[in-house]
């Protein structure tokens, strides 16, 4: 090739060959636009568009379902007035609805005696109501998120109470819940998956690397149904006959089978961005006298400490949104209490529990649909603080690479960053 | 160290001695302890490593174990009993399960396939990984994967039942009775194909970014335009990593609950889903029903294993297949680029 190569620019133009390979490479790939091909790269851009659309659209119809609650126009208070049965004609199915505690299409779907029927039951029960917290609207957001001292109790509490005489709404509880569990999965899975990120990219023979990393990825694999399973059948069991706790099923349990669900996603990311320090740091350190240990720990370390957050950050995403395993293991009892051996209910657990059981459009299903766009919003933001600082990490150290590359044509190197390849996590994440 | 006199033991250490700093520095050099630092934290470290790969192992013989005894040909294709009838449980099968798990997976294929291909082509192929559009692209698919499984749940229940579905309902049939505006196969999913979205969207990518730039320039060179060389050159090529993806998608969404418990799975149903409108019953789905329910556990626990070996086959296995797949495909792609 040099050959001729030369001949040619000696003949036409002096071009080098890097010039010449680019030349090469925008004849080859300029564009005769012809209008198929138009057509087929604007419909292809319209269909990945969905995937930003659906972000968008999630976040959009969650909400709406909570718009009510979260302006405050749903009012579960009961006056005291009681319906007359006659006059069911002139009211709206919607104002029925509210009446009776259901939906309006369920209303709508009732023949007139079965509602007049209904309706005098509901006089009866509200009769009966002395309690003075049924005129209380409880899905105000001073009563969803602040203590309140119901009648008869001593004290201002949170209570998570949906089903019963008097509902109430105060999801405090829930994200207590969600954050133990979650702190319990994160202190448990951090420094073990940690350990083995950097055994694995740094320390492991490249036999024991290809055993290891794909079994504890294939962690991942197991559906997280099968881990609740796990916990209910197994763990809890066990660790009650050990430990001898009051509640057999508790934020322990839940938080140690979790452990499992967030391990894979910690280790995948943080041995990623520990792979992708360029060979060189490493090089230097070894050149210089330190031993593997330490030029593991004090510079491949440091110098992808940000991969490392992000690891753990989006870890913590997939624990706080993690369902079945906690719905299973956790006990679902909504107190808050500082004992990990205490039952939990944490935000996904009531949303999986008690959204099928309630009734479309009532004050329950809003309330569920609101602690769904708070856990929609925190796994959002955590998705996009560990993205943001992955993307600092690969650029800088694509610029540390770049470096390297132009003084000392380091080969090794300039193979190295692959393992950084952007989202490459998400398959890890099954 | 053993001469210093006690005279020199004011001073702390003693480097101004040569002789013995030296004979230090040469001991040091030369003895090769077992206990240092690096060496227990490096066997602490390889000990965690070793111990999460034991877990997974661990957990496999175990549900193997007490799971496969119950295995049988007979159980995979005997109908399921109602859940109801306790004392039948222990002899029931999983035939309505399997037939609902597949007929969803199936379906969810049939709607994510082509959508994430398209995503996948159009950011590896069309766009600059540095434009903002692909910025936005691959933030979205990362946020994507990040949602909460129940999430995607409440999502199909707002989105698909009661907006989709009732405008259905209401503009195209204007029946008064739900036809589409209810829980049913079609809508569970739909809601997972959204899911596994991302799974399908990032294979298609890597795989595409695998295949060998020579190839592109060889077609290119040749006179094929961009999307005659994409259909005929590199989707061939990558195909590998893509089926491998679907199959990761089938693993992630046959495992599923929170999202299905919403949108169309059932406890019982006395028949095998017919249309897209009918609820049906799902593996993973009833594993958490059949274990929150005290009698049914006591009933068939050698049962309820058994189901979870049949799930594990659909999800675990299937994933190591799809890796073993993939792993072979980067080979042959290696080997393909190695000749060029």
């Amino acid at each position: 090739m040099n050959p001729t190569l030369t001949a040619s620019a000696g003949v036409i133009a002096p071009l080098s060959p890097a010039d010449l390979e680019k030349e090469l490479q925008s004849a080859l790939y300029e564009q005769r636009t012809s209008m198929v091909e138009f057509l087929i790269e604007r419909g292809m851009f319209c269909v990945s568009m969905t995937v930003v659309a659906t972000i968008l659209l999630i976040f959009l119809f969650v909400t709406k379902e909570a718009v009510p609650v979260i302006f405050g126009r749903t009012d579960t208070a009961r006056s005291g007035i009681v319906m007359n049965p006659a006059e069911l004609g002139r009211m709206s199915s919607k104002q029925v609805g509210e009446f009776l505690g259901q939906s309006p299409s369920v209303v709508e779907n009732l023949p007139a005696n079965t509602l007049a029927e209904l309706v005098l039951e509901r006089n009866k029960e509200l009769a009966k109501e002395s309690n003075p917290d049924a005129k209380l609207n409880t899905t105000t957001w001073s009563m969803m998120t602040l203590p309140f001292q119901w009648s008869g109790d001593s004290a201002p509490t949170y209570k998570w109470q949906p089903v019963g005489n008097i509902e109430k709404y105060n999801f405090i509880p829930l994200l207590w819940g969600s954050f133990k569990v979650t702190l319990i999965a994160l202190l448990v899975a951090t420094p073990i998956s940690l350990m083995s990120a950097i055994y694995v990219s740094q320390l492991a023979t490249e036999r024991m690397r290809e055993l290891i990393k794909p079994s504890i990825e294939l962690l991942a694999g197991v559906p997280s149904v099968v881990l609740g399973f796990l916990a209910l059948m197994v763990l809890a069991p066990g660790l009650k006959e050990i430990l001898g706790t009051h509640s057999m099923l508790n934020s322990f349990v839940a938080g140690l089978v979790l452990a499992l669900a967030v391990i894979p996603i910690i280790f995948t990311i943080a041995e990623d961005s520990l792979s992708a320090v360029p060979q060189t740091h490493r090089d230097a350190a070894l050149a210089m006298g330190a031993g593997r240990w330490d030029a593991a720990i004090r510079v491949v370390l440091p110098a992808a400490a940000p991969g490392v957050c992000a690891a753990v950050v989006l870890g913590f995403g997939r624990a706080i949104g993690e369902t079945m395993v906690v719905v299973m293991a956790s006990g679902n009892a909504a107190d808050l209490s500082w004992s990990i051996f205490d039952s939990v209910r944490t935000v996904t657990a009531a949303i999986a529990a008690e959204l099928p059981e309630s009734a479309t459009g009532s004050a329950h299903y809003q309330v569920l649909f609101l602690i769904g766009s708070v856990l929609f919003l925190i796994t959002f933001f955590t998705n996009v603080t560990a993205e943001y600082i992955l993307q600092r990490l690969r650029e800088s150290l694509e610029g540390a690479t770049a470096a390297e590359d132009h003084g000392l044509m380091n080969e090794g190197a300039a193979a190295s960053p692959a393992g950084a390849s952007g989202g490459g996590y998400v398959n890890t994440v099954v | 160290m053993t001469n210093s006199a006690p005279a020199t033991n004011g001073e702390k250490a003693s480097p101004l001695n040569p002789d013995q700093s030296m004979a230090a520095l040469a001991a040091d050099l030369h003895s090769n302890p077992v206990f240092t630092r690096a060496n227990v934290f490096t066997a602490l470290f390889a000990g965690a490593s070793y111990t999460l790969s034991g877990v997974l192992v661990a957990i496999l013989l175990f549900l193997l174990w007490h799971g496969g005894r119950g295995l049988s040909l007979d159980f995979i294709f005997s109908r399921a009993s109602p859940t109801s009838d306790v004392a039948a449980y222990g002899t029931a099968g999983v035939f309505d399960m399997l037939y609902g798990t597949i007929c969803l997976v199936a379906l969810m294929i049939l709607a994510v396939m082509p959508v994430g291909i398209i995503t996948g082509v159009y950011l590896c192929e069309y766009t600059d990984p540095k434009s903002t559009l692909a910025r936005i692209t691959r933030s979205a698919v990362n946020n994507l994967a990040g949602v909460p499984s129940i999430i995607f749940g409440m999502f199909g229940l707002g989105f698909f039942i009661y907006f989709l579905g009732g405008s259905i309902d209401s503009y195209l049939l204007g029946s008064a009775a739900p036809v589409f505006k209810k829980p049913s196969l079609l809508w569970a999913a739909l809601t997972l194909a959204v899911l596994t979205l991302p799974v399908v969207i990032v294979s298609t990518e890597q795989a595409l970014r695998a295949v060998p730039r020579a190839f592109r320039d060889a077609a290119l060179g040749l006179g094929a335009t961009k999307a005659q060389t994409l259909v005929k050159v590199v989707l061939p090529q990558a195909a590998p990593g893509i089926i491998t993806g679907g199959i990761l998608a089938v693993s992630r969404g046959a495992g599923e609950v929170a999202p299905i418990m919403l949108t169309g799975a059932t406890i019982f149903s006395p028949t095998l889903p017919g249309s897209l409108t009918d609820k049906f019953m799902e593996l993973s789905y009833h594993i958490y029903i059949m274990c929150t329910q005290p009698a049914h556990v006591e009933a068939g626990r050698a049962q309820l294993y058994s189901t979870v070996v049949v799930l594990l086959f659909l999800t675990f296995f299937l994933n190591v297949a799809a890796i073993v797949v993939r792993a072979w495909a980067r080979r042959f792609m290696r080997r393909m680029s190695a000749n060029i």
